[in-house]
């Protein structure tokens, strides 16, 4: 098998437009299911009482993961074919503070707000309103903040290349993890649950 | 199924009563399994906040074109001119993003024009924030090179390491701010 497919030649840009639309009807419908389109289903993940933004992320990452894994094990997929982006790990990490404070503020991510909109969520569309212009707005400043954005390039780097371990390691590593994570998340909803009706 | 003896007052009631969502695991496999799809057949994984670059490009390409074509960020998302920089694989993703969050939305009977809030918040203080939070979700995203599709789903994924930082971050950012904005969800 000759995987990735696209980059392998199997069709060109036109058709990879047409997998686009149906790879985001895809997405935005499991957004939805998961109750993504709901700011304050997201935000409860940030006060424990509903962790499903934890449990939906890391089902997805390990499912995504493994499947990527297992496919290039049995020699069919070309894992170095998948485009990584290039880490510039301290923007990331400012970025990556900046989209908390952003989530926690305006209850959803890019994608989600998507879903919010189109299920007819004022604030999902004001939310996007929002992206919009911040965007718009890092655009503007962009030659003023160039040269923190590209600021500690670490290159193209993988979590097992960083750490030296091998990357099956690193993959139980992160179902491990990810199965701790589950197990904690579903025995805090209980407590913060009983912790509620004790209240009452 | 008890909704079949009821007056036609409530059965018009129980109609527009949204199905609950569906189990957080199972709607995570259906996402994953999207994603790995995505890889399988093109080589890279989901993202939005990039489509909306692309499109603002587009736009300010066509009030200020001198301006734009000077400005690096813009023109990244422009490339050399001789492609339309809305026909990128983002922008149809992120435009399916909307009809499938319709089709689960209608299917689900959430469809509904509301606002999501904590009972102790105005919708005009609600919506302010929305703004708020949009505008620095959209830095944050251009400075992280990804949101939390392209950071962290994808890049969590294929293990990148920026990725794996970036999705920390985003949590410990969350939490770190969530007591202070308590009252717009609690």
């Amino acid at each position: 098998m000759n995987i990735p497919f696209f980059k392998y030649g199997m069709f060109g840009d036109e058709v990879s437009l047409i997998v686009a639309f149906i790879i985001g009807i895809g997405f935005g419908f499991f957004l939805e299911r998961a109750g993504f389109g709901s700011a304050r289903k997201l935000a409860a993940q940030f006060y424990f009482t509903d962790m499903t933004v934890l449990k939906v992320m890391f089902t997805a990452i390990a499912t995504a993961m493994l499947g990527v894994y297992y496919l290039s094990i049995i020699g069919w997929m070309d894992l170095s074919m998948v485009y990584l982006t290039p880490t510039n790990i301290m923007p990331q990490v400012v970025g990556g503070l900046l989209l908390g404070f952003g989530f926690v503020i305006g209850g959803y991510c890019p994608g989600t707000s998507c879903v919010s909109a189109a299920t007819g969520r004022t604030d999902g569309i004001v939310y996007l309103l929002g992206v919009v212009f911040g965007i718009f707005g890092f655009g503007e400043v962009f030659p003023l903040v160039s040269g923190f954005y590209n600021s500690t390039l670490m290159g193209q780097v993988t979590l097992p290349q960083f750490f030296n371990l091998p990357y099956g390691v690193v993959v139980f590593l992160v179902v491990l993890m990810a199965v701790g994570a589950f197990v904690a998340a579903e025995w805090g909803e209980k407590n913060m649950a009983k912790k509620a009706e004790a209240k009452k | 199924m008890s909704t079949l003896v009821q007056t036609p007052d409530t059965e018009k009631k129980s109609v527009s009563v949204p199905k609950p969502y569906w189990n957080p695991y199972l709607s995570g496999i259906g996402l994953g399994l999207v994603l790995l799809l995505s890889f399988v057949i093109m080589g890279r994984g989901l993202g939005a906040s990039g489509a909306f670059s692309s499109g603002i490009s587009y736009v300010m390409e066509k009030i200020a074109p001198t301006h734009t074509k000077a400005n690096e960020f813009y023109g990244e998302y422009l490339g050399d001119g001789t492609k339309n920089p809305l026909k990128d694989w983002l922008v149809f993703e992120v435009l399916g993003v909307f009809v499938g969050g319709f089709i689960s939305g209608a299917l689900g009977g959430r469809i509904k024009k509301t606002i999501e809030k904590g009972p102790n918040v105005t919708d005009k203080k609600r919506l302010i924030f929305a703004f708020i939070g949009g505008a620095l979700m959209g830095i944050g995203a251009k400075l992280a090179r990804g949101c939390t599709s392209g950071q962290a789903l994808t890049g969590g994924s294929v293990l990148n390491l920026g990725s794996w930082a970036f999705m920390m971050c985003v949590f410990a950012g969350a939490y770190a701010l969530a007591y202070f904005m308590r009252r717009q969800w609690l």
